[in-house]
């Protein structure tokens, strides 16, 4: 039984390396799943693929480990992220259920799963282990390449036409044909002065020498954030910063600072004064 | 350690891909737990083929690999349309046939 056990069991350096690897990679998928934002899903995902390029390394498909880093983690997970900074970075998942109790029955629904999955396994019949070394004798890439163009052939040319139809597809897709004439600068200029709303350029955004990030909307006179400040993109995703109330607060404390510097008794907490007033 | 235990890994990373299909309602998050599946699926081959000592596993896993990066290609685009259609990539807001 000890003898047929050795014949498939892997070096104890490979299971430390299973279990603690292994370990990282349970994680990333549970964070991929449980993360709120995006970017942090793609992030754990990608250390996942990482860790997976590890397993076929040591699982002796050379080729496949490198495919993996540099075609997933390189190729696919950075147009993730670029989609994902396209779509907007902070717009996080609404945690509102549309469906009630679907949560819990998707769980459950994924707890049955796995343990079919983990049964089916455990029942399977997986006594021949040969290892990999016959087969990867010649190299591991010349080995696949043999494969794949004597009796794969068929398979592999049809891969080339699904990237031709893939890289089609998402052009046509994503390419938007306009309809109309883009209207030039003079055409929008004169525009602005015949309806007569905002002649002028558009004011800046950011709260001058406290916060000058674009999503910061920009004080009126009277305390309130002025909407036409921020970009349109930003306000229509929702990712306007409001920070008016917080200004407001430190501009009293700034002053009051100031005036206690200053030695002055009294402590006015209006925060307009006439200059001349003030000078006194 | 038995390399079975590769097949375990394999299994429990597309279960939680599967669950995060179900659970999740960002598109994007959605798309990322299919391929996490096809990993998945892609670990097992490759565990298989170093099990029956031959490189056939290793064919149908780059297959795969070949056949996610179309899908990862024409999703996306779906998905960035989608996104200027409706300003959401919310797959519940994306209830119709159409855009």
């Amino acid at each position: 039984m000890s003898a047929q056990l050795a014949a498939y069991s892997t070096s104890t350096g490979e299971a430390f390396q299973f279990w603690v690897l292994g370990t990282v990679a349970v994680i990333g998928a549970l964070c991929t799943v449980f993360m709120k934002r995006a970017v942090h899903s793609a992030l754990c995902l990608a250390a996942t693929m990482i860790v997976l390029a590890v397993f076929y390394l040591a699982n002796g498909a050379y080729f496949l480990g490198i495919v993996q880093i540099v075609v997933y983690t390189g190729a696919i997970m950075m147009l993730f992220l670029f989609v994902v900074m396209l779509v907007g970075v902070t717009a996080a998942d609404s945690l509102k259920e549309t469906i009630k109790g679907q949560r819990w029955l998707a769980l459950l629904c994924g707890l049955g799963f796995g343990v079919l999955l983990f049964a089916g396994i455990a029942h399977a019949s997986l006594k021949d282990f040969n290892g990999i070394g016959r087969a990867n004798a010649n190299g591991n890439v010349e080995g696949l390449a043999s494969l794949i163009f004597t009796r794969y052939v068929f398979a592999f040319e049809l891969t080339g036409a699904l990237l031709i139809t893939a890289a089609v597809g998402a052009m046509v897709l994503t390419h938007r044909q306009r309809t109309e004439r883009a209207r030039t600068q003079r055409e929008l200029s004169e525009q602005r002065v015949r309806e007569g709303t905002h002649v002028p350029p558009l004011p800046a955004p950011g709260v001058y020498a406290r916060h000058n990030a674009v999503d910061v909307a920009g004080l009126l006179p009277d305390g309130t954030p002025s909407e036409l400040t921020v970009s349109k993109t930003l306000r229509e995703r929702g990712q306007v910063r409001d920070v008016s109330a917080e200004a407001l607060n430190d501009l009293k404390a700034l002053e009051q600072r100031a005036e206690e510097r200053l030695e002055r008794t009294e402590i006015e907490p209006t925060a307009f004064k006439r200059p001349e007033e003030a000078s006194k | 350690m038995n390399p079975v235990n590769y097949l375990y890994l394999a299994a429990l990373l597309f279960t939680i891909g599967a669950t995060g299909v179900l659970i999740r309602r960002n598109a994007i998050v959605v798309f990322m737990c299919i391929e996490l599946m096809l990993n998945a699926c892609n670990l097992a081959l490759v565990a298989f083929s170093r099990m029956h000592g031959n490189l056939d596993g290793q064919i149908i896993a780059f297959f795969t690999m070949v056949v996610a990066a179309a899908e990862v290609v024409v999703g996306l685009a779906i998905i960035v349309s989608l996104f200027r259609s409706r300003h959401s990539a919310s797959v519940d807001d994306a209830s119709l046939m159409k855009l």
